[in-house]
């Protein structure tokens, strides 16, 4: 500070004193901005690749956009009214829901039970981790694609099995239920492994002498797991569910190569959020309405997003930090403080007065 | 300092890689040198133009002109990729447009280079006007189109008690009525479905008519138009009986297709290729010479030049001459792509024609007379396409049991009345 007034104060200062102030002020310019240049790249990548798209995508949902003349027309609120308005749109969120819910809850079921079987000693341990990772490694267009001679409604292999044993074909493409069935079974081979794997690391953290404590007292496997490994579980739990979910509304690759046409079904049996907003995006050429489209989608996640919160601080104290105590159990201790060290006074006072 | 000789030596590479961009980037996009003449040329198409290597080495070794040909692997990815970049930077020199598509890039008309006059006439008359803009330009260069005949099974059609010689068959389907007619003797016979599809018909019929979902200037009369309603009530009242699938290119479809499910398809010329291709051990295939209630065209593609190019007269030199007679006949040799060129329909090469698979019929000659059989170049505007896909989505979820007709049809009013 003073070199710098120094310098202003007598302009024609001798040379040396000003390269000394420069390197000075490159000193101080060096503590204060370094920290924010060493992280700005986070920044700036999260300001181009995050922010931007989001903002940019708002400002086209307002519009009537032209995708190649790259302009538009401001029309307020109408894409968002068109798209609420459409029975598609909700026939399109009946549909992500009951794929969502289809996949994510056999799949956790599934992967929890897997995840405790390889928990076990076994032989080749290594192996079998690797196999059950090994659908997660396949292109989820190969799987449907894969899936799609499974599950066609004439000459397919399932329908082929159950019309060998004496039972009526399944309508993969026609009923909506049963299309929902074969797509959340495309999700379930891919992904199951992936939580399994997820959820297995976590079963490796929990402490092993909780079981041995648990056999000692006469514990069996099946009680082990429902009084130990499930409730230390919890935290990785609400991880994996808040991931299924985020990925479960954005279900788009397994409906998309479904059938021929990837456009959800002539009755939108199986139309989702994402696909129904790439058809209107890059089949219609409307970018107004799919940018809105997009809007909505985001709305809903996050509206998900923050009862996944709730659910979670009710479930787990504060994420992982388990010696932390909840506001009730704050309040208990605090008053059970208070009456231990009120009935300490009395205790003492008492003996005072017996001492007397 | 060694901090700072790293420094250096990452903003070198750092340059190096720009520049090394900056060169990919002209490479790909064409030489901006107009007044040197252009060396190389981008041509883009999908699927199979029958625009071989040794078809584009005959064009540089006329000009001198490289060409570096990208082919994209599906009509809708060229679409993507051609209206995303419209306008823009990143389109290839020659670009090719299916006719699916065709009228959404007719909106964008001022950005691509018309069609030289002194070319017009070059083409069939319905596949010239189908291209030309509100002002008159002809702003596209036809390919190939799609003449429909039918393909029948001929195994199949003497079990059922008709006839299998081609010229009986053909004598079969003057109209659409007796094409049902026929189809209806044929499942009381066999108990087996008549033809692929009902949504081929759907289209075989709205095919033969000029305006259908759209007028020129931008009124929607889908829903009024009594052409589309009768059609609906006619594919839904008498092709979906007769019909294995509501729908093509399912693995249902194509499996009955090498199985021997069903008895005819509309065959347009391209659609040989992919009989033959997908069923190959089936024998008993052939073609008639004959189309219901006239001629149809199902299909076809169109070249265009994007007019913000770097060499827009070269790229209008290569589209000219992939377009000629001569070549579209050598490309026909190697795709089987129909010509639309006039003069090229009346070629040796493609009159004489034939194809093993189909009971050595005449392919080239049956064809040809197709192609002159269509009268009706019908209008599509830029919805065309989901209008279409959702009348479609209709007929489909009657032949599915979803809905009722009446019910489907009005739940098609609903729909596209929100488009």
């Amino acid at each position: 500070m003073t070199a710098a007034t120094a310098r202003d104060a007598q302009p024609d200062a001798p040379k040396p004193v000003r390269v000394i102030s420069f390197s000075h002020r490159l000193s101080r310019w060096d503590l204060k901005l370094s920290p924010y240049l060493y992280i700005s790249p986070f920044f700036i990548m999260f300001a181009i690749v995050g922010i931007f798209p989001i903002v940019y995508t708002a400002v086209i949902s307002f519009q009537d956009w032209d995708l190649v003349r790259n302009s538009g027309t401001f029309v307020g609120f109408d894409q968002y009214i068109w798209i609420l308005t459409q029975p598609h749109f909700w026939t399109a969120l009946r549909n992500t829901f009951s794929i969502f819910l289809l996949s994510s809850v056999p799949q956790l079921i599934f992967a929890l039970f897997i995840a405790s079987v390889l928990d076990r000693n076994i032989r080749a341990k290594t192996f079998w981790r690797m196999a059950v990772l090994l659908p997660f490694v396949v292109a989820p267009v190969a799987v449907g694609l894969i899936f799609n001679v499974v599950f066609a409604d004439n000459f397919g292999l399932v329908n082929g099995m159950l019309t060998d044993i004496g039972l009526p074909a399944i309508q993969w493409h026609k009923d909506p239920f049963w299309s929902h069935v074969a797509i959340a079974t495309m999700v379930n081979y891919r992904w199951t492994g992936y939580n399994t794997l997820i959820l297995l690391a976590a079963m490796q953290a929990v402490n092993r002498e909780y079981y041995e404590a648990a056999t000692v007292d006469g514990a069996g496997p099946i009680r082990q797991f429902f009084s130990i490994t499930l409730p230390s579980l919890k935290p990785t739990l609400i991880f994996v569910i808040i991931t299924s979910t985020i990925g479960g509304l954005q279900i788009f690759d397994e409906p998309r190569v479904f059938d021929q046409f990837g456009r959800g079904g002539a009755g939108q049996q199986w139309l989702t959020i994402s696909l129904y907003l790439y058809d209107v995006g890059w089949g219609q050429w409307n970018f107004g309405r799919a940018a809105a489209m997009a809007w909505i989608l985001f709305i809903i996640i996050l509206g998900i997003g923050l009862i996944n919160l709730i659910v979670t601080r009710s479930l787990v104290r504060d994420e992982g930090l388990r010696t932390e105590l909840s506001k009730r159990e704050k309040r208990r201790a605090v008053a059970e403080a208070k009456a231990t060290a009120a009935a300490k006074a009395a205790a003492a006072a008492k003996a005072k007065e017996v001492t007397r | 300092m060694k901090t700072r000789a790293f420094r250096k030596s990452a903003i070198a590479v750092a340059a190096v890689s720009v520049s090394a961009l900056a060169l990919a980037g002209c490479t790909s996009g064409g030489t901006p040198s107009e007044s040197d003449g252009p060396v190389t040329l981008t041509l883009a198409t999908f699927n199979d133009f029958g625009y071989t290597d040794e078809l584009l080495a005959e064009f540089t070794a006329e000009t001198g002109i490289e060409v570096v040909h990208n082919k994209a692997a599906t009509s809708n990815d060229a679409r993507a990729n051609f209206f995303q970049k419209l306008g823009k930077t990143g389109l290839a020199d020659v670009e090719a447009v299916e006719i699916d598509w065709f009228a959404e890039a007719l909106q964008y008309a001022d950005l691509l280079a018309p069609v030289p006059d002194d070319l017009k006439g070059r083409w069939l008359d319905w596949k010239e006007a189908a291209a030309t803009d509100g002002a008159g330009n002809l702003i596209a260069y036809g390919t190939d189109i799609g003449p429909q005949g039918i393909c029948y099974r001929s195994d199949l059609f003497a079990a059922a008690g008709l006839p299998t010689d081609r010229a009986d068959v053909a004598a079969l389907f003057p109209t659409w009525d007796d094409f049902f007619t026929v189809g209806a003797q044929y499942t009381a016979a066999t108990g087996k479905p008549f033809i692929d599809s009902a949504n081929a018909v759907l289209q075989g019929i709205l095919n033969q008519e000029e305006f259908t979902y759209e007028e020129p200037d931008g009124t929607i009369i889908a829903t009024e138009n009594p052409v589309v309603e009768e059609a609906y009530n006619t594919v839904v009242d008498k092709a979906i009986p007769i019909s294995a699938y509501a729908g093509q290119w399912s693995e249902d479809w194509f499996a009955s297709l090498a199985s021997g499910e069903f008895a005819t398809m509309l065959c347009p010329g391209w659609m040989l290729g992919v009989i033959s291709g997908n069923a190959p051990e089936t024998t008993g295939w052939d073609i008639a010479n004959a189309f219901p209630g006239g001629g149809g065209n199902w299909g076809g593609s169109y070249l265009v030049v994007p007019a913000n190019g770097a060499n827009v007269e070269a790229a209008q030199k290569l589209a000219d001459w992939l377009t000629s007679p001569d070549t579209q006949i050598k490309a026909f040799e190697n795709a089987g792509t129909f010509p639309s060129q006039v003069d090229a329909l009346s070629n040796d090469v493609l009159l004489s024609a034939t194809n093993e698979y189909f009971n050595n019929a005449p392919t080239g000659e049956i064809l040809t007379e197709r192609a002159a059989a269509v009268t009706v170049s019908p209008f599509k505007g830029p919805k065309y396409f989901q209008f279409h896909d959702a009348l479609q989505n209709a007929v489909t979820r009657v032949f599915d049991g979803l809905e009722d007709k009446t019910t489907s049809w009005n739940n098609w009013v609903t729909e596209v009345s929100a488009f």
